[in-house]
């Protein structure tokens, strides 16, 4: 695992194999008209497969804007049409207050698990210490940590905080950096020339400057990889604020622990009405912020995953 | 590879240490030394002597006792009714989702226009929260009114009761995970577009098929990829709870088919809401020497199947 930087995006590299087939079909003479409909297939799987993937979408958005009664219905144009449940569900829950957590939690634990890796991570990547490569290892291997292993034995480290029941569990940790992170971040420190650094300190750069004025501005990209990751990760977290919210007032819940709670309040076991299209309306909600990211950052996450995929 | 060897690592000697360096250095990693004496340290311990104790979550006190909540683990029918779900489970969605995950990026990765789109088409069920996911599956998994079992009315099949059916309530969660199998691929696609393209030419020359490329050079060429994928996607199955939870054990009021008694839940079930929280410990270690001699065994199975002479992984 010599490491080696991802700064390149599959996609601007990615160039069709099938040229390839040049060579091939100079040899059989029918080779074009294979490959026409070889690629003819392919367009069709691709479309029955994003068919398949859009469909639960496509049957939430409509579902969001049905009656109460309809809302199994399955069909994907609404018999009739209730734009209100977008207004309503604003009175119904307190989706407003539950937004706000979540994007407080999320940008707090995105924010300071980037910051905090990153200077680990330039720790690991430039200075010389005894024991660094012992303790290297240790992040590695602590990635490998189940994190239903931890998972008690943190709700009691919490506990003794006497921070049960607030949000600082859910973003504290971060301020400690997260193997993974750092691991992934290292690996952009190292590809910078060391030479710069060198230039650096000979005109009087400090230490914490090579990193503050040098090291963290050039590795722009890997820190908006992790923030990106992260945020998504604190977003849709859901055992989280399970364990550590759920018992407190739901104005307290985030997104995805809220939607849990409407889920059960509107289910008639619970003697709820099944006022269901709210929870769609509060689905898309909670959907939305992480498709425009994607939509946003899409480069940044296959780069990020690109460089999992390297490091197998 | 020309990035890291004009890289730091490489001009770095191995003299002495300068000791204004060796501070800054333990200076800039003292974040991650804290949260690991706490988070790692502290907290494995703690729960390992938690897991000989029966602990009071309202007084605080934890009296001794020895090895019972072992002995209660290993005699408890549900602890191994929530195992055995749990190796089924994996079994099941390890291989499909690599399988699928694979399909997906193999087809991407041959189109000539249109990747960016389907990529993304793809990867969107990855984006979206677990609570999300699962109020959807919930309704279209439903037995009775479900858009599943209508679509497969269609060709004249009765589609079974996936929800509560004992037989169909793994294969249910497992379709959940395959809708975001996209996470797989785009790793593997990066692994595919890896290959140097030569190989293929050569092998094109040598008059190969298309399904002998695949077996006898991609699949080698990305076997570290699957490999890393088989280990990650199993550690992650055996501590399967989101899916579980949200399409099983949400309502309280209702009783869950035993099958979706997964281990990850049961654990969740005896420290946060029977408070068992020593019995809870002694099962999260349990978890934790199962986690740790499965992947032992994969590495040791892997090693002498992976081909590590592949471009990109040096």
């Amino acid at each position: 695992m010599t490491s080696q930087v991802t700064g390149r995006i599959p996609a601007v590299l990615h160039e069709d194999l099938d040229s390839g087939t040049s060579v091939a079909s100079a040899r059989q003479g029918s080779g074009n008209t294979v490959r026409r409909v070889g690629q003819v297939i392919r367009w069709l799987l691709m479309i029955g497969f994003s068919l398949l993937f859009l469909y639960p979408f496509a049957w939430l958005l409509a579902a969001s804007l049905k009656p109460r009664g309809d809302v199994f219905d399955n069909r994907l144009i609404p018999r009739t049409w209730r734009f209100d449940n977008y207004v309503e569900v604003w009175h119904q829950l307190p989706l407003l207050a539950w937004v706000g957590n979540s994007l407080l939690i999320a940008v707090l634990a995105a924010t300071l698990v980037t910051l905090s890796s990153a200077l680990v991570a330039f720790g690991f990547a430039y200075f010389r210490f005894p024991g660094r490569k012992l303790l290297f290892g240790l992040v590695l291997a602590s990635m490998m940590l189940p994190g239903a292993v931890t998972l008690i034995p943190n709700y009691l480290i919490w506990k003794t905080t006497g921070w049960l029941g607030t949000n600082v569990p859910l973003w504290g940790a971060n301020l400690f950096g997260s193997a993974f992170y750092i691991f992934l971040m290292r690996q952009f420190y190292l590809s910078l020339p060391r030479d710069l650094f060198e230039a650096a300190r000979v005109d009087g750069c400090s230490l914490f400057g090579l990193f503050t004025r040098i090291a963290f501005p050039l590795a722009i990209p890997s820190s908006i990889i992790v923030w990106i990751f992260e945020f998504q990760a604190s977003w849709s977290n859901f055992i989280g604020p399970l364990i550590y919210l759920n018992l407190g007032s739901p104005k307290q819940f985030t997104v995805p622990l809220g939607i849990n709670y409407a889920m059960t309040m509107y289910s008639p076991t619970a003697g709820g009405h099944g006022d269901y299209q709210y929870v769609m309306v509060a689905s898309l909600v909670v959907t939305l912020p992480m498709m425009i990211i994607f939509a946003i950052g899409q480069r940044y996450f296959i780069e990020g995953a690109a460089t999992i995929g390297i490091r197998g | 590879m020309t990035a890291a060897s004009v890289g730091l690592r490489n001009t770095r000697s191995k003299e002495h240490y300068n000791r204004r360096e060796v501070l800054a250095g333990y200076l800039f990693i003292s974040p991650w030394i804290v949260g690991f004496v706490i988070f790692t340290v502290i907290s494995m311990t703690w729960s390992l002597g938690l897991s000989f104790t029966h602990y009071d979550l309202a007084s605080n006190t934890a009296t001794a006792a020895g090895i019972d909540n072992y002995k209660l683990i290993f005699g408890d029918p549900k602890v191994l009714t929530s195992l055995v779900n749990t190796f089924v489970y994996t079994i099941m969605a390890v291989p499909l989702e690599l399988a699928f995950a694979m399909v997906l990026a193999l087809l991407l990765n041959g189109m000539a226009r249109g990747t960016g789109i389907f990529r993304t088409i793809f990867y969107l069920p990855k984006m979206t929260p677990h609570v999300a996911t699962a109020s959807v599956f919930l309704l279209l998994l439903n037995g009775n009114v479900g858009a599943v079992n209508q679509f497969l009315g269609l060709f004249g099949i009765n589609g079974p009761q996936w929800l509560t059916d004992p037989h169909w309530v793994k294969p249910s969660i497992v379709m959940m995970t395959l809708w975001g199998a996209a996470g797989s691929m785009v790793i593997l696609l990066a692994g595919l577009q890896n290959v140097p393209r030569e190989l293929y030419e050569a092998a094109q020359v040598d008059g190969a098929s298309r399904w002998q490329q695949f077996w006898r050079l991609t699949l080698p060429m990305i076997s570290p990829t699957v490999f890393f994928l088989v280990i990650v996607n199993t550690i992650a199955a055996l501590q399967v709870f989101d899916q579980a939870y949200l399409l099983f054990y949400r309502d309280a009021n209702e009783s869950a088919p035993d099958a979706a008694l997964f281990f990850g839940v049961y654990l969740f079930q005896q420290a946060f809401q029977q408070f068992n929280f020593g019995l809870a410990a002694a099962m999260a270690w349990l978890l934790f020497v199962i986690i740790l001699i499965i992947t032992l065994i994969q590495i040791k199975i892997g090693n002498r199947l992976v081909f590590y002479g592949g471009g990109g992984n040096d």
